[in-house]
């Protein structure tokens, strides 16, 4: 018998973590609490019938997002996934033309074409979110196979859940990426669930495991503290951007709400004492405004961010109920190039 | 320069126009647009020092090297969503799938990521990369390399299906392929592989989505496609000896169709059949069909009529195989029967 909830899982162990000054630290806070911010507003547009469609919310993960693309320079790739909102923001993207997106509107970054689980940027190296489970492993390794055929110093991220490790996909790419030395990382955010089942009933072994089987250079973080995803993920980027090839890097983390916007009814699957164990004791946000107070910061900074963040995103949301929806005329165009 | 006259004069006739096989003419072009550019890669399983199982890329490891002919692991999905990052970061791959009969593996790659990803992203992000496969039966391979499986791909809005039928035309759509913006899907036909004709030794390119009229006539048009093509000219040259004069239009893309032309002949003849060599039910000649009753209704003596591969699946056993790909025969009478001369 095991008396905690089943969700916990122990802390990988810690790693050293980078030598940044505060406002760098203070920067990501403000990242985070972006994403925070973001995912609730889409989550009250959703519930007040506002928005189209479902969406999956990134709310408990964002330190994932934020301390990868940190590590990341505008011109380095991600792609993404259906819980995507978080990395795009973190990889630069704007509230407003997020939240157009999210709405449909012609100022989206897809003019509308996309939606929540396809947002695609160029402009910030993010090629794209995707709504098939695993369906990125490929592009993302073939974009780091286009890295070092151009003989750039790119790297390539490829965010993806616990689940799309079920996927055939990946290890035909990781096979290959490192066969090849690519500079892609592979990023498992492992927030344990595969929508409403736990992934101790979809996932034989090991999750690391099935990276080392191929040889890649395998690290294991905890997804909660950006300090410590930052630190390690510079590493990892330094190291493909080196030449020295792929990396896995997995992140133990835990979404606060359910797999979308409509799961509100989780007891069957999983604790309300499980969620509280992750949202009381580990949170991202609190973690590392513990930490910064620790480092003698004031605790208002954070009140003060949240507040301008929120201002913002109000702002972003306004934006994009205002803006209009695509002309008919969209509809068939950039069907082909 | 046109494909109407019967092809094996032409070489005689003009200097600058040399016999070449289909393969070579696909390997021709592969090579030209590699010199010309030096983004386009070939990545796909033996493609390298064996030059495919089909030798069609034979030799060409030597001239470009290991890293621009690349040999992959035996990973169709991987290497399609490979050319799918890789094309929408600056490059022009060539993803080679060794039998036709393999795309199911790169299916979501293809239809879900490659074929909607300029769509998606509003016009953002582009995919231009080619996927070269193989298609037809008749080479005793049996049912799981022997079929013709593009009518799979010309139902995704988004991407381009080339089926050329001849070397002049396996060039010149080949290096259009490579160089269009989009997503190109060419199912070769592995039994034209050794199929020689005219090819110019000059440079050329072809305009994909339209049609060639590969034989003209005023009786009864059979658009036919890749390997069916042969038939078709086959038959029409049966045809002709019962006073029948069958036009032979080829498609050469079934996306985009060039509906026009099809729609054009089958005006002037007033009577249409549609040869293809993928499975009859739900396929490409049941679209051409569909595209020429409604465009050419009023002209029509006679309901448009299709012949594609049985349905079933290709069996391995000669005689067995032979009865499942339409024939000469088979078109020589269907041809015979509408015009009222059976
Ligand atoms: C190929 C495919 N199969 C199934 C689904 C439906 N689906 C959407 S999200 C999801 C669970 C994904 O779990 P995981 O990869 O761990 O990501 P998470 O939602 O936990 O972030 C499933 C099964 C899908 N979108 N694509
Ligand atoms: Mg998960």
């Amino acid at each position: 018998m095991i008396d905690r909830p089943i969700g916990y899982q122990a802390t990988p162990d810690p790693v050293a973590i980078a030598e940044l000054d505060p406002e760098q630290w203070l920067h990501m806070y403000e990242q985070m609490s972006k994403i925070r911010a973001f995912e609730e507003a889409a989550n009250e547009l959703y519930t007040s019938a506002r928005m189209p469609g479902l969406t999956h919310l990134y709310i408990g993960e964002e330190a994932v997002a934020v301390g990868v693309c940190e590590a990341l320079r505008q011109d380095d790739y991600i792609t993404s996934t259906h819980r995507g909102h978080g990395h795009c923001l973190a990889k630069g993207a704007t509230l407003d033309r997020m939240f157009a997106e999210l709405l449909g509107k012609a100022a989206g970054y897809c003019r509308g074409k996309g939606g929540s689980m396809h947002i695609a940027d160029q402009d910030t190296g993010n090629l794209g979110a995707n709504a098939i489970v695993g369906g990125s492993a490929g592009i993302a390794t073939g974009a780091a196979l286009s890295i070092k055929m151009r003989g750039s110093d790119q790297v390539a991220v490829c965010f993806f859940g616990d689940g799309a490790l079920g996927q055939g996909l990946f290890y035909e790419s990781a096979n290959m990426a490192q066969l090849w030395k690519l500079p892609v990382i592979y990023v498992c955010e492992n927030n344990q669930y595969n929508e409403y089942t736990h992934n101790s009933e979809t996932a034989a072994g090991t999750l690391t495991g099935r990276a080392e089987a191929f040889g890649i250079h395998t690290v294991s973080v905890d997804g909660q503290d950006v300090r410590a995803v930052y630190s390690v993920m510079s590493e990892l980027v330094a190291r493909a951007r080196r030449g020295e090839g792929p990396a896995f890097l997995l992140c133990h983390t835990y979404r606060f709400h359910g797999h979308h916007v409509g799961d509100i009814d989780r007891s069957y699957y999983r604790s309300k004492e499980e969620e509280q164990w992750w949202r009381e004791g580990r949170d991202p946000l609190k973690l590392l405004a513990g930490w910064l107070q620790e480092q003698g910061m004031e605790a208002a900074i954070f009140a003060r961010i949240d507040e301008a963040v929120r201002r913002e995103v109000e702002a972003a949301v306004q934006f994009a109920l205002d803006a209009p929806y695509p002309d008919a005329s969209e509809v068939d165009r950039h069907v082909y190039a | 320069m046109s494909m109407r006259e019967p092809q094996f004069s032409l070489a005689v006739k003009n200097p600058g126009v040399r016999e070449i096989t289909f393969a070579e003419a696909v390997r021709e072009a592969i090579a030209e647009e590699m010199r010309r550019d030096p983004r386009v890669f070939v990545i796909g399983e033996d493609v390298a020092e064996a030059g495919t199982v089909f030798k069609v890329l034979k030799g060409m490891v030597d001239e470009f090297g290991p890293q621009r002919i690349i040999d992959s692991p035996i990973s169709e999905a991987g290497i399609a969503g490979i050319g799918v990052g890789a094309a929408m970061t600056g490059m022009r791959p060539i993803v080679d799938i060794m039998f036709g009969d393999f795309i199911t593996l790169t299916m979501d790659q293809m239809v879900n990521q490659a074929a909607k990803t300029h769509y998606m992203s509003g016009g953002k992000l582009k995919v231009p990369m080619v996927l070269r496969t193989t298609m037809g039966a008749t080479r005793r391979s049996a049912a799981q390399h022997s079929q013709s499986l593009h009518a799979w791909l010309s139902h995704v809005p988004g991407l381009k299906v080339v089926i050329p039928s001849t070397p002049y035309d396996a060039k010149g759509l080949m290096k259009a392929a490579i160089r269009d913006e989009n997503p190109v899907a060419i199912f070769e036909d592995k039994m034209s592989y050794q199929l020689k004709g005219p090819v110019p030794t000059t440079e050329y390119v072809l305009p994909i989505g339209v049609a060639d009229v590969k034989r003209t006539g005023e009786d009864v048009t059979i658009v036919a496609t890749s390997s069916m093509v042969q038939v078709a000219l086959k038959a029409a040259e049966i045809l002709a000896e019962s006073g029948i004069s069958a036009e032979v239009v080829d498609p050469r893309s079934t996306a985009p169709l060039d509906k026009q032309t099809l729609i054009e002949s089958a005006k002037k003849t007033s009577r249409a059949i549609v040869v293809d060599e993928g499975y009859q039910s739900y396929g490409v000649t049941a679209e051409i069909a569909a595209v020429i009753a409604d465009g050419a209704f009023y002209y029509l003596d006679a309901p448009v009529k299709r012949l594609g591969a049985m349905d079933v699946p290709i069996p391995f056993s000669p005689p067995l195989e032979d009865l499942t790909v339409p024939t000469p025969a088979a078109l020589v009478d269907l041809a015979k029967s509408l015009c009222g001369k059976v």
